[in-house]
């Protein structure tokens, strides 16, 4: 197969970048969309020209940190997938694709395709956690956890942080993925004693953060990876408000 | 140099209980006025970054990601091991200890896989407080299954993604430490060299991936949580950062490296389809619960196939070889993990695999379909057709399945003691990165828990007993030592980058994962090692003279990333091929041809292995030295395995 890449090029966070077109050949249909860009970086290297950087690391849709937004969406064409787990099958021969980082002020980008996305790490250390010391915790079966509740929290768990909700977003929010955290810890047991307070503190993170409000359109759940679910923001928008008005007296 | 376990005195059962009392302990005051370096933020790192502050430590965690989250632990599918005996099906502490020394094939040491065991317990309770939402049961409860051929169900998980939820949970724990101000955080931070003063570890020099900033840090103690080295055969299922540098960096700096050779080959992996392939795919091994593994029975039979003339599914009952079924009557398509790799590699040896490379056989799931309809089926691996579809194109709920054996993880790693603490005092090694539990072949679900037993229950203890013997005073990152191993960073990148060769990065570390895989893999001989050797020598001479890595230290460079890698495992593969080569017995991962039964099985000599290969770097381009650690086992009878 045979592509037109138009690849967004950026030497680093000051530079002001521009799309560049690389025309590459003999692409096998097998291929991930990230093996595809190794090979052209193999070319790149033997003309001495700086490779493409981008982020990546398990290859297989789960760490969360390849990030490519490609051709208009983030991850690509194919729903409930990765940008790895993206392969060159689901493309046309001859096809031109243009591919860009994330965008949105909250993830500055770091290089090429790479973007800092610490913004995420900082909402979560605001209170994405249930405040439990090693040691001195009760015993798993202690408190029986009902079936339907624990699959429920695993759906809401499963967000890898990639950040394809806040790319998909046009005003860069990134409510489905603190929603998700927020409700996963809000529906166990464990979690639930500071539910409250939590969903305070990692809103006030968020906001500060500059990520943009939500106008329930719903494009982050279309294009998240893992179908984290609209209903997680509104079990957030509950625990928000109940904490809003519990904090009043 | 007297290589000591520090092994308690004691009964089995009493040593880690008696151990922890005797500790000396950090009055709660002091605990403040010291530091500690983590490199890594896996299970190990995460967990151990936040077990330490919450005592009170400083903690600073270093990882190469952009965000502690990605850890390669993220990774792991099936499941975490726990003596919990929640089923009431036999399991103990007891049980899960022999099953781990008897599934290493003898060739842990008893204390530290007593103590893993005996942990293992608090590890669920611990996830379970964080949030962690493994399966539970309609009552509520716990849910486990059986795992890599255990005869109890003691595995918990979390549907197909149990690494991800635990390792939140650690990465939540971490942040919450982060928060409080006793963690600082260094994401896309690289670990380039372990500093010593006065014989022991008191710093690292890292590299930021970002701006290429070299940079010091000083600390009371290091600890080393830095992940497996599997990517020294280029494919392999870790994630593809994975690498040798932390630990390999340590071992120049005096650390020992312990049977590095020890490889696991899992045999349930999407196989190879193309030289552009970056990274193997594992398929969890509960598949083999329900998929039947075949070759065709003739060699022709298998190239009409392969030609594409002939459909799998075509093929007669007869026409198949069950060839576990056959060979392992009692085990069947459950033999552990490195006899039925072995296994796949011997029929695709013969010419009979398939997949238009030969090197694959089939998982066959249509008896099982047949017998438990699709829906069941759906019900179980749902998820793990879809991926198989997703990367293949092809469906296995219509044909067969193709899997092949790749690399999954590595057994050896840097030497402990009893501690985990290196021969280097100061410096710790825990995780994967350290080589300690897991014998000469690792269970399957037992690396998380060793992880997380490292990071939450024994480094907390064994790294305060250190710290209680030595001076609050700091060293300042301005000491010559510092200075020194920066200057000696900065001399490497310099070197990397005016070499401008020909020759890309990758195109070397694929050139070393060919030689290691040919002859350092799933079986060895001395013939093959020997060539391995003088190959991978002169690979890494030529690396040196004819690499091409572009741009600069001060930018985000992948290429140079990567070189100084590779660099590493340059060495660390001819390491690899000394201890397989001088290791004349076959033993878990370790297949040595020249040593097997009559029936083809691996042949274990206790006379003369029974020890831990513990190596010492004397120099560039030096021969490592061997010291041995011998192995007692007083409490388990030494049993050759069988699984016919
Ligand atoms: C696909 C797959 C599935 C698996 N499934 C299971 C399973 O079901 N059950 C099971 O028990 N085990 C499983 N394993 C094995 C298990 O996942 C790993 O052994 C374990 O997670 C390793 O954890 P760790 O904390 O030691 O290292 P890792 O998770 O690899 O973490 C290494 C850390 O070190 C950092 N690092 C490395 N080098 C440097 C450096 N030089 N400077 C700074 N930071 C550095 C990295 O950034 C990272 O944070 C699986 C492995 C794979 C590959
Ligand atoms: S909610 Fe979905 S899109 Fe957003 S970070 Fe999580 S996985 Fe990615
Ligand atoms: S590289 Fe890990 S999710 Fe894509």
């Amino acid at each position: 197969m045979k592509f037109n890449l138009k690849i967004w090029r950026q030497k680093n966070n000051q530079d002001k970048g521009a799309f560049k077109t690389y025309e590459l050949d003999g692409v096998s249909s097998d291929m991930s969309f990230l093996e595809m860009i190794d090979v052209l970086n193999e070319q790149l290297i033997d003309k001495d020209e700086d490779p493409v950087h981008f982020d990546h690391d398990c290859r297989e849709g789960i760490c969360g940190m390849c990030s490519m937004y490609i051709n208009g969406e983030p991850h690509g064409p194919l729903r409930g997938v990765t940008t790895c787990q993206l392969h060159m099958r689901s493309f046309q021969d001859g096809e031109t694709i243009t591919i860009e980082p994330w965008r949105a002020s909250a993830f500055p980008v770091v290089k090429d395709l790479a973007v800092d996305r610490s913004a995420f790490d900082r909402v979560i250390q605001a209170g994405g956690y249930v405040s439990v010391n090693t040691g001195g915790t009760p015993d798993a079966n202690e408190i029986p956890i009902p079936k339907s509740v624990a699959d429920e929290a695993f759906d809401s768990a499963t967000c890898i942080g990639c950040g394809a909700c806040v790319a998909a977003c046009k005003n860069a929010s990134a409510m489905l993925f603190v929603s998700a955290k927020i409700s996963q810890l809000s529906m166990l047991p464990q979690g639930k004693v500071e539910g409250a307070e939590r969903a305070q503190k990692m809103v006030a993170q968020m906001d500060e953060e500059g990520f943009g409000a939500c106008t329930n359109t719903g494009a982050c759940s279309a294009e998240c990876p893992k179908g984290i679910d609209l209903s997680n923001i509104a079990r957030m928008n509950r625990e928000y408000l109940g904490a809003k008005i519990g904090s009043q007296d | 140099m007297n290589l000591e376990s520090k092994i308690p005195e004691g009964p089995l059962a009493e040593k880690w209980t008696n151990h922890k009392f005797n500790v000396k302990l950090v009055n709660p005051a002091n605990k403040r006025k010291y530091d500690v370096i983590v490199v890594g933020t896996g299970l190990a790192g995460a967990s151990a970054s936040a077990s330490l502050a919450e005592l009170g430590y400083n903690v600073k965690a270093f990882c190469f990601q952009d965000s502690p989250r990605r850890a390669h632990s993220i990774a792991a599918q099936g499941g975490i091991n726990a003596a919990k005996n929640y089923q009431n099906d036999g399991d103990s502490v007891y049980r899960l200890f022999y099953d781990t020394i008897k599934g290493g094939d003898y060739r842990s040491r008893e204390a530290n896989v007593y103590r893993l065991a005996e942990v293992s317990v608090n590890i669920i309770d611990q996830c379970v407080a964080q949030g962690v939402p493994f399966a539970r049961e309609y009552g509520g409860l716990l849910a486990n299954r059986s795992f890599g051929g255990a005869q109890v169900s003691r595995t918990f998980y979390a549907r197909g993604q149990t690494g991800q939820q635990l390792l939140l949970g650690a990465y939540s724990a971490l942040s919450r430490q982060v928060a409080n101000g006793k963690v600082e955080l260094f994401p896309r931070t690289e670990m380039l060299d372990l500093v010593m003063v006065d014989g022991k570890a008191r710093g690292i020099v890292t590299r930021n991936l970002v701006t290429g900033k070299i940079e010091s840090h000083s600390a009371h103690a290091v600890v080393l949580a830095s992940g497996g080295y599997g990517n020294v055969f280029y494919l392999s299922t870790n994630a593809m950062g994975s690498n040798v540098t932390a630990a390999w960096r340590a071992h120049k700096k005096g650390a020992l490296m312990a049977n590095p050779c020890y490889t696991q080959i899992h045999p349930t992996c999407i196989p190879v389809s193309g030289d552009h392939q970056s990274k193997l795919t594992l398929m969890s091994e509960s598949l083999r619960n329900d998929g039947r593994v075949w070759v065709p029975k003739t060699k022709e039979l298998a190239e009409k196939i392969r030609n594409k003339e002939i459909h799998p599914n075509d093929l007669s009952e007869d026409e198949r070889d069950y060839y576990l079924e056959t060979k392992y009557p009692a085990f069947g398509n459950l033999v552990p993990r490195d006899v039925a790799s072995r296994n796949a590699k011997y029929v695709c040896d013969e010419g009979r695999g398939v997949n238009s490379s030969g090197k694959a056989v089939y998982l066959d799931f249509r008896d099982a379909i047949n017998r438990d309809g699709e829906d069941t089926i759906a019900g179980k691996y749902g998820n793990l057709f879809d991926m198989y579809r997703q990367i293949t194109g092809s469906n296995p709920y219509k044909e067969p399945m193709m899997i092949y054996p790749a690399v999954h993880y590595t057994m050896g790693g840097l030497w402990v003691d009893y501690n985990l603490k290196t021969n280097v005092d100061g410096l710790y090694a825990t995780g994967e990165s350290n080589f300690s539990d897991h014998g000469a072949n690792r269970l399957g679900a037992s690396a998380l828990m060793q992880g997380l037993a490292d990071g939450y229950f024994v480094l907390p203890y064994t790294i305060g007993n250190y710290l209680a013997g030595e001076k609050y005073e700091k060293i300042g990152t301005d000491h010559e030592a510092f200075k020194e191993a920066e200057k000696s960073v900065k001399e490497n990148i310099d070197k990397l980058l005016s070499i401008k060769g020909t020759k890309s990065v990758d195109q070397y570390h694929k050139e070393l994962g060919k030689v290691m895989w040919d002859y350092c893999g799933m079986s060895r001989t001395a013939e093959g090692l020997k060539k391995a050797k003088d190959l991978v020598r002169e690979l890494r001479a030529d690396f040196w003279k004819n690499v091409k890595v572009l741009g600069t230290n001060e930018e985000f460079n992948s290429s140079l990333e990567k070189a100084s890698r590779v660099a590493d495992f340059l060495e660390q593969g001819e390491l690899m091929i000394d201890d397989a080569l001088h290791r004349e017995e076959s033993c878990g991962g370790h297949f040595r041809e020249e040593h097997q039964t009559p029936e083809g099985e691996a042949k274990r000599n206790d006379e003369d292995f029974a020890y831990v290969a513990a190596w010492e770097y004397t120099g560039p381009e030096q021969p490592e030295k061997l010291h041995k650690e011998q192995l007692i086992f007083e409490n388990v009878k030494l049993t050759q395995r069988s699984y016919k």
